[in-house]
């Protein structure tokens, strides 16, 4: 076969991959102005997606604090600047490390979840039930997850920040010998809004991302347990890609800031 | 004048790809009817009522209810199109995430704004009717039997008490006792709603059960239609050999 044939047709299918996914996104953002709002589905989402991500977000902020103020510690005693490390923390995990590895786990454990569930609800037909119904399945099922999602993020990756510089402190005060008074007020002096807002902002993206891809993955799903199974995995991947990926553009936006 | 069909089917195409799977489907469904449509696997009984129901677009033809074109309806007339009708699916696809009772009382809620606990009264209700007692109704789908998730499937299918019910493959799945009692069920509800049904099943014991008249879909179209009581004596070679459960015939399976 003719080898620009082949990538022309590989071509084709990531851009119609890409417009259909775009079609859908657009198609859920609309729905989430136009009513009905199930607030209560809100709510279930916002427990299911914040409460119980809280001790794998927690327990990842908590060690990543401590082995940055390791590191940061070995990195800044070379040139005397040991100083710098509350500092270091605190801006490391509140702009980067809070929100993307918040983003990448609750990516995990979550985008995997809604994948999982709406693509068993795709094949074992529920979703055509809700149609039939007279109950809109993106009303029903998407929104309420991308709105639960980009709400709850930012408040998730507000805890990972606090659980992680505790972290740092725990190891700075009882590892490194660092003064405790001395380390809390170099972690606050030079912190500024917009290092915690912006962390706040790439964690709402993330929630989106991660809503998105496991809505939309899920909602297409097809050929029973073997479709499901495919759907999960091609959400989760997709929506730590493009974690990454705006991650660095909302990046870019702040620094020209 | 004829009376206006309460379902007609004129036409109907529908392709996946290149797989044809609906080639011209003509069928009609007169008001208070029980029609039931059989067929081999594959033959399209279930993208049928996919198209009539606006789960699938059919390519070309026409699908009238009460006379009126159906097909590319959108928002608040899609929405009271699909209050005329119920349906059991094959699985009952019941929602996992809700109890027995909330699944029977869903449209109510969510369609009709009907308050929650008038709601549950009319969802015991209507388990009632199918056999159930309420100490289902606070259960998960997850921990019901086969054949209870298909009474329940039907509560939920009759629980707006719809102008017309489709019933997809009702004892697929079944044991035969358990599978004649859904079929009685079925019978006594529509006859006491009043409603037109739709049923697509290769049970024969349940088609003779459950129909009026019959119609067999073979190749994406209408092969035979006629009343339930002449199936016998169709003389179409194709319902003979699915009636009998022949591998000869004109029907070739694929293998």
């Amino acid at each position: 076969m003719n080898p620009l044939a082949i990538v022309g047709r590989f071509f084709l299918a990531f851009l119609a991959a890409i417009g259909k996914l775009a079609c859908f996104a657009g198609d859920a953002v609309w729905h989430c102005l136009v009513p009905p709002l199930y607030l209560r589905l809100v709510g279930r989402q916002m427990l299911a997606i914040g409460f119980y991500s809280l001790p794998v977000v927690g327990l990842t902020a908590l060690f990543t604090g401590a082995v940055l103020a390791l590191q940061i510690y070995i990195g800044s005693s070379r040139f005397n600047a040991e100083s710098a490390v509350a500092t270091i923390v605190v801006i490391g995990l509140t702009r980067e490390l809070g929100p993307v590895l918040g983003g990448l786990m609750v990516g995990g454990r979550v985008g995997a979840a809604m994948a999982a569930e709406l693509g068993t609800m795709r094949v074992t037909e529920q979703i055509d039930a809700l149609i039939t119904l007279r109950t809109d399945p993106l009303n029903y099922l998407v929104v309420p997850r991308l709105i639960a999602a980009t709400l709850t993020m930012p408040l998730l990756v507000l805890v990972a920040d606090i659980v992680g510089v505790f972290g740092g402190y725990m190891v700075a005060i009882h590892r490194l010998d660092f003064n405790a008074a001395s380390y809390l007020k170099n972690t606050f002096e030079y912190l500024e809004t917009m290092d915690v807002v912006s962390g706040l902002v790439k964690a709402a993206v993330f929630g989106f991302i991660i809503a998105l891809m496991g809505c939309y993955h899920g909602f297409n799903s097809s050929g029973g347990a073997q479709g499901v199974g495919r759907a999960t995995t091609n959400a989760v991947v997709s929506s730590l890609i493009l974690i990454l990926v705006a991650n660095y553009i909302v990046t870019e936006l702040f620094f020209a800031g | 004048m004829s009376e206006t069909p309460k379902l007609q089917l004129s036409d109907v195409h529908k392709s996946f790809g290149r797989k044809v799977v609906l080639a011209g489907v003509d069928l009609t469904v007169a008001r208070g009817e029980s029609l039931v449509v059989i067929g081999g696997s594959g033959t399209g009984k279930s993208v049928m009522i996919k198209c009539v129901l606006g789960l699938l677009k059919p390519e070309r033809g026409s699908i009238r209810v009460d006379g009126e074109e159906t097909i590319g309806l959108s928002g608040g007339r899609r929405r009271d199109y699909l209050a005329k009708f119920g349906m059991l699916f094959q699985s009952a696809a019941l929602f996992d995430s809700l109890k027995v009772w909330e699944n029977v009382a869903f449209a109510l809620i969510e369609g009709a704004d009907m308050a929650r606990e008038a709601a549950r009264e009319v969802a015991l209700e209507k388990l009632r009717r199918v056999g159930l007692g309420p100490e289902v109704a606070e259960l998960d789908p997850a921990e019901l039997s086969g054949g209870m998730r298909k009474r329940v499937g039907l509560a939920r299918a009759i629980a707006t008490e719809p102008e017309i019910i489709f019933f997809d493959e009702p004892t697929t799945g079944l044991d035969p006792i358990m599978g004649d009692v859904i079929n009685r069920l079925i019978v006594e509800c529509v006859r006491d709603l009043g409603a037109t049904t739709l049923t697509i099943t290769h049970d024969m014991a349940s088609a003779r059960t459950i129909a009026h008249k019959v119609a067999m879909l073979h190749q994406g179209r209408i092969v035979w239609h006629g009343p339930a009581a002449a199936i016998d004596q169709s003389g179409n070679p194709f319902v003979d050999q699915f009636i009998h459960g022949r591998a000869e015939g004109p029907i070739a399976m694929e293998l």
